[in-house]
């Protein structure tokens, strides 16, 4: 089968703007008539559900949460891309655009990166309308930082609480079509199948977690915004429901997923303390603005450390290497998410280690703090401060930008990150993987549409920091309410579906089928045993750096696990009440089969690109070594049945505006 | 640490609801659900049924938990959500009462699980400012002074968690509410509708069986994100004037 990506003709800079003044228009009587099913209610699909709303057409929102406001996004910290230039400073729609696919090791698709970074600047003024109250100078004018490998500052933010002013932001817009009768809200209710007819993607079985009933919705498209599958790997910085079973649902529909190997390991993250241990929890990309990285030059000073006969204080200057600043003085601390992440790991596995485990480095704020206090101590006009007052005024403007995360930092681990360094150690964060879609957002299933971190489209191998929650509301808000049109303008002599048709009744017995044969099983072992083993394969072998007989190995071990699964795991309760084990069983066995997928995916990819580094293919100095002729494609996997491997697709990818390069932050 | 826990277990909304009492085994590191996650693999191991409890992201932002520890929403210490509250604030035999947030406006769903969709209600009643996507200026055009931006996300920063009704003996819902009034009514571009927004809001917090406001202020004790009861005195003056100059 040959991938069609649909990408428009002519120049890289126009192809968006053609599209819109050619493509074909849904006229508001037919919206009217026109069914949408939009799954997730983060910032891709509140943002989707509310424009789509607004055009008129009729909208059913699904989340499994009590609020849509729970959403993941809600955790974003760090803050949002735009390419506005405010800060004059060279930044354009080119640049955004060409950091971004640089960002992303040259893995993602020139037409769709390039839409996201021309539509990124009209967000910005969606959200300010909307009155998310962004961080404002005192002239009254929009603030913005820096992220991780760009050398501009295009970082719109709000505090440490970007994502969650921007999901209230799409949540309101969205509760504003609900209250006008555009929007129905399916709040506690999971999809777990998709159902197509004639080919069709035509609507979803959803269960209905507080009655447990099985529900079936039909709508003349189905639009899945359900996030990311970071949590195959149990650990991750994923809030703990997180899971890959609408997508995959999708998939076992005949929908391919593509590079789900590439996921993203985050550099700062508070480091893993125990066993019993639930979540990883992120510490802003904002704070590399201001934050140094650094470890012990000598193994002994490290291990003194990590035996508790020596603190970070104790370490003088010249004893200490901030090996970012060193490796690549071009960015120094603010290199991408997956140089920074790997160089972590480098000097952790060489013994530099600074915690009990062996598994962290720090994050330093004392020159900050000095250098902010001399500021502003200068700028109070203070003659000769002494370093008490400058480090009490540091303190107070580091306090400023990033008092939450510090305050998050202390309640986590009960120490204070302004008089001690951070600790911290790469995590599980982000998957760039996801399912296939082309440049209407479409996978290759007709009518199913994939948004935001669901989809694979826009950042390659690598994501750049606060790019998610531009790509999440650029789709939301910009893209699909015009690509939908593509398909539903050919729908509109479609009357609505009924769902008492055979397609729905097969789907319904189905899930009805899955769920029961998890409660009936009489096994003894708990979900959350067998998840944490997953997850521990999947980190072994499948994490940071991956090497072929370490794939094979983990595949094995996942069927078997899955297997034993199958035959032990014990699921308490019915199915006919409020029974978030029997929820978690069934997210469980989907990542079972999506976790060996990422395997085979690893496996076939015998490269090292962004997040994705096989240990086979390195150049002398440690860095990624790419294979463009022969792996600058996208690998789509269309799943056959559980007993074979999944059936490679390919789509090329062509670089026409930019030339590939290896990438260097040096 | 060995812990005895006294649970509210209900089935579910008809269910007249009891305490349980379990022994678990923690340690400090622990955060309070991770310390219940402990007890449910004990439970599961059993072949009983778990404890439900309401969470997510475990990281103080989603407002998903929502229990009451010891007769405090979100437990003792000071603006921190269950998620956030580690088990090093207890001791060694200590004897811990957990039960769901109790409101009329909060029906129980099961265990410590209540359904808070009033607050969706409301906020769909007028907590928004309408505007259509692709309608607006740029967002430089419109200049917010930095104080004012800072206090609209002061207000902003509420997470929706409800635990300022489990306080409340009146199980009122005016700070949840002020909150958004508040938020939207300090930013220039939220003034347009100000007054519509806040009456009809108001309306649908009665509607819910939320209580009134006696000045209490211990949902701003509670508040795991420190929402000041400045906002409430806000928001009457906002409703007192949009009564007094509406037309409707």
């Amino acid at each position: 089968m040959q991938l069609e990506g649909k990408i428009p003709p002519g120049q890289l800079a126009e192809k968006w703007t053609q599209y819109k003044s050619t493509m074909p228009l849904v006229s508001p009587d037919n919206k009217r008539r026109l069914e949408i099913i939009v799954v997730g209610t983060g910032l891709a699909g509140a943002s989707a559900a509310a424009s789509l709303g607004e055009l008129g057409y009729n909208v059913k929102v699904f989340t499994f949460h009590d609020s849509p406001r729970r959403a993941h996004s809600i955790a974003a910290q760090g803050g949002i891309n735009a390419a506005k230039n405010y800060r004059n400073d060279g930044d354009s729609v080119f640049r955004l655009f060409y950091d971004t696919i640089k960002g992303g090791d040259y893995r993602s698709r020139e037409a769709n990166v390039h839409r996201l970074a021309e539509v990124s600047a009209n967000i910005i003024d969606q959200c300010v309308a909307q009155g998310v109250p962004f961080a404002r100078e005192y002239g009254g004018y929009l603030d913005n930082r820096s992220f991780g490998g760009v050398q501009v500052q295009r970082t719109f933010y709000a505090r440490g609480q970007t994502g969650q002013q921007l999901l209230i932001g799409a949540y309101q817009a969205m509760s504003r079509q609900v209250s006008l009768g555009n929007v129905t809200l399916y709040n506690r209710h999971e999809m777990l199948d998709v159902v197509l007819i004639d080919g069709k993607a035509r609507g979803i079985i959803a269960r209905n977690l507080v009655t447990g009933e099985i529900e079936r919705h039909s709508a003349h498209c189905v639009i899945l915004a359900t996030g990311g599958y970071g949590n195959v790997f149990y650990l991750s910085t994923n809030a703990m429901n997180c899971n890959v079973t609408a997508a995959w649902r999708a998939v076992k529909r005949g929908a391919f997923m593509a590079n789900p190997c590439f996921t993203q390991i985050h550099p700062t993250c508070i480091p893993q303390y125990g066993e019993y241990q639930s979540k990883l929890t992120l510490m802003s990309e904002s704070l590399r603005n201001d934050g140094r990285v650094w470890v012990p030059k000598k193994l002994e000073d490290a291990k003194a450390i990590r035996e508790g006969r020596k603190t970070a204080n104790d370490i003088p200057e010249e004893d200490r290497d901030y090996y970012l600043e060193r490796r690549y003085p071009a960015f120094g601390n603010l290199v991408p998410r997956d140089v920074a992440s790997r160089a972590a790991k480098v000097e952790c596995d060489a013994g530099k280690g600074i915690v009990p485990t062996g598994l962290g480095v720090y994050l330093d704020f004392a020159s900050a703090i000095q250098r902010y206090g001399k500021s502003k101590a200068h700028s109070m006009g203070l003659e000769n401060p002494d370093a008490a007052i400058i480090t009490k005024l540091g303190e107070e403007v580091v306090e400023e930008k990033y008092g939450n995360l510090f305050e998050m930092y202390e309640k986590i681990t009960g120490e204070n990150p302004y008089k001690t360094p951070m600790k911290i150690y790469p995590a599980v964060h982000y998957t760039m993987g996801g399912l296939w879609v082309d440049y209407n957002l479409e996978t290759n299933v007709p009518g199913l549409f994939a948004l935001g971190e669901c989809n694979f489209s826009d950042h390659g191998a690598n994501r750049l920091g606060a790019s998610a929650l531009m790509q999440g509301l650029a789709d939301g808000y910009f893209v699909i309410p015009y690509t939908v049109g593509t398909f539903l303008s050919k729908e509109i002599r479609t009357p609505r579906f009924s769902t008492d048709s055979p397609e729905f009744e097969e789907a319904e017995k189905a899930v009805t089928e899955r769920l029961t044969r998890l409660l009936e099983n009489n096994g003894s072992q708990s979900v959350e045993s067998f998840h944490r083993r997953l997850g521990k394969i999947m980190w072994d072998y499948c994490g940071m750096s991956r090497n072929a007989e370490g794939l094979k190995k983990a595949m094995g071990l996942i069927r078997e696990l899955r297997e034993e699964y199958h035959k032990e795991v014990f699921v308490p309760g019915s199915m006919n009440e409020y029974n978030p084990e029997l929820e978690k069983a069934h997210r469980v066995a989907d990542f079972m089969e999506l976790g060996e997928l990422m395997c085979l995916d690893a496996l076939n990819r015998n490269e090292s690109c962004g997040g994705h580094f096989r240990e086979e293919y390195q150049t002398e100095e440690g860095e990624a070594l790419r294979d463009d002729k022969n792996y600058a494609y996208v690998a789509a996997w269309e799943w056959t049945d559980t007993s074979k491997d999944p059936q490679l697709h390919k789509e090329p990818l062509k670089f026409e505006a930019v030339e590939l390069k290896t990438r260097s932050y040096k | 640490m060995k812990l005895t826990l006294k649970v509210w277990r209900q089935k579910n909304a008809n269910d007249k609801g009891r305490f349980e009492t379990y022994q678990v085994e923690a340690n400090e590191h622990m955060s309070f659900l991770e310390m219940l996650d402990v007890l449910n693999e004990q439970l599961v191991s059993e072949k009983k049924e778990p404890v439900a409890f309401e969470h997510d992201c475990r990281e103080g932002i989603c407002g998903a938990c929502s229990m009451v520890i010891n007769g405090q929403p979100h437990g003792p210490q000071k603006t921190t959500t269950t998620c956030q509250l580690h088990m090093r604030h207890f001791k060694d035999g200590d004897t811990i009462h957990i039960e769901p947030f109790r409101a009329k406006g909060f029906p129980v769903i099961k265990d410590l699980v209540v359904d808070r969709s009033a607050f969706d209600r409301i906020i769909q009643a007028g907590g928004f400012i309408s505007v259509s996507t692709g309608q607006p200026v740029d967002g430089n055009a419109l200049l917010i002074p930095k104080d004012v931006a800072a206090k609209a996300f002061d207000a902003a920063a509420c997470i929706g968690c409800g635990a300022c009704v489990a306080a409340c003996p009146n199980a009122s819902a005016m700070l949840f509410v002020s909150a958004k009034v508040s938020h939207l009514a300090l930013l220039p571009q939220g003034k347009v509708e100000a007054a519509r927004r806040v009456q009809n809001m108001v309306r649908q917090m009665d509607e819910e069986g939320f209580g009134n406001c006696s000045n209490v202020t211990a949902c701003e004790a509670e508040c795991p994100k420190g929402i000041s009861v400045e906002n409430i005195a806000r928001m009457n003056r906002e409703y007192f004037s949009a009564s007094f100059a509406s037309e409707e």
